[in-house]
């Protein structure tokens, strides 16, 4: 016996918050992203939990997916952070006004 | 309080204290190392919800490989541009006392739901019996996972070497 599930889903809720927090109120293009990777963190840690409540290796194997998510949306956000960094010479997203 | 729990609360309260630290930091080296350690915790709590592989393979892809490339790129680039601007306590005030509301309601939630204050059994997913489950079951989204992979490879190496170099010379 570990613990309810509904202390699981509060941690993940909680890490959910810091995470939104993070992307919302940062502005600088890498925090926002590492907010993300908070998030989905915190939805990784819901599946495991779910998994073990349900007894089905489902969630288990949805947090793969995650995994793989996570990986390709930091490795193009990161690739177009740079591209943005050497065009405009800034991480803050407000300053990105080549179209003006 | 079994040894479990203890472990468990333990494990939480310092995902949770390094997550808070990690997102506050002004410093981008230093967050992306609490962040670092928040993804142990995550895989310690991996583990100790019945899923080793899982755990394994959140340390090595999302601390090793993921975390590690925010170093690189944090390195590479000018570090000494964090004059970053916070936006004002009076704008993003209401935002937090509006995410306060839905963790209170969340909370209310998950403690009305039938079945949630039952424990956590004690079970492991050996990875023998989750791999067999996967390629049974999602074969074809791990294809396409794969393919999505490497899709994400060409865009980055696209966009690595694009013309954002000699578009600044022309500039300058």
């Amino acid at each position: 016996m570990i613990v309810p599930f509904g202390h699981v889903l509060m941690l993940a809720g909680m890490l959910f918050l810091l995470g939104v927090f993070c992307t919302v109120t940062r502005r600088n293009l890498i925090m926002i992203i590492l907010g993300v990777e908070v998030m989905l963190n915190a939805a990784a840690i819901a599946f495991v939990g779910a998994a073990l409540h349900w007894q089905s290796l489902e969630g288990q194997a949805f947090v793969l997916f995650i995994m793989a998510i996570a990986a390709t949306e930091v490795s193009v956000g990161l690739a177009l952070i740079v591209y943005a960094y050497r065009r405009s010479g800034s991480f803050d997203p407000s300053s990105y006004n080549l179209f003006r | 309080m079994s040894l479990y729990a203890f472990i468990f609360y333990l494990t939480g309260g310092l995902i949770v204290a390094s997550t808070a630290i990690a997102i506050t930091r002004r410093h981008m080296v230093h967050a992306v190392i609490y962040l670092l350690f928040s993804f142990f915790g995550t895989a310690v709590l991996f583990y100790l919800l019945g899923a080793p592989l899982l755990a394994a393979l959140w340390v090595i892809i999302y601390a090793g490989a993921i975390m590690v490339l925010f170093l690189f790129i944090v390195m590479m680039i000018r570090t000494d541009t964090t004059s970053e601007v916070m936006f004002p306590l009076s704008q993003w005030l209401p935002a937090a006392i509006f995410g306060a509301i839905y963790l209170a309601v969340g909370v209310a939630v998950v403690l009305m739901t039938p079945g949630t204050e039952v424990a956590l059994p004690m079970v492991v997913g050996s990875p023998r019996e989750f791999a067999l489950y996967v390629f049974q079951n999602h074969w074809l989204s791990i294809e396409i996972v794969s393919l999505l992979l490497l899709v994400a490879l060409v865009g980055a190496v696209s966009l690595g070497r694009g013309r954002g170099e000699e578009q600044t010379e022309d500039e300058a």
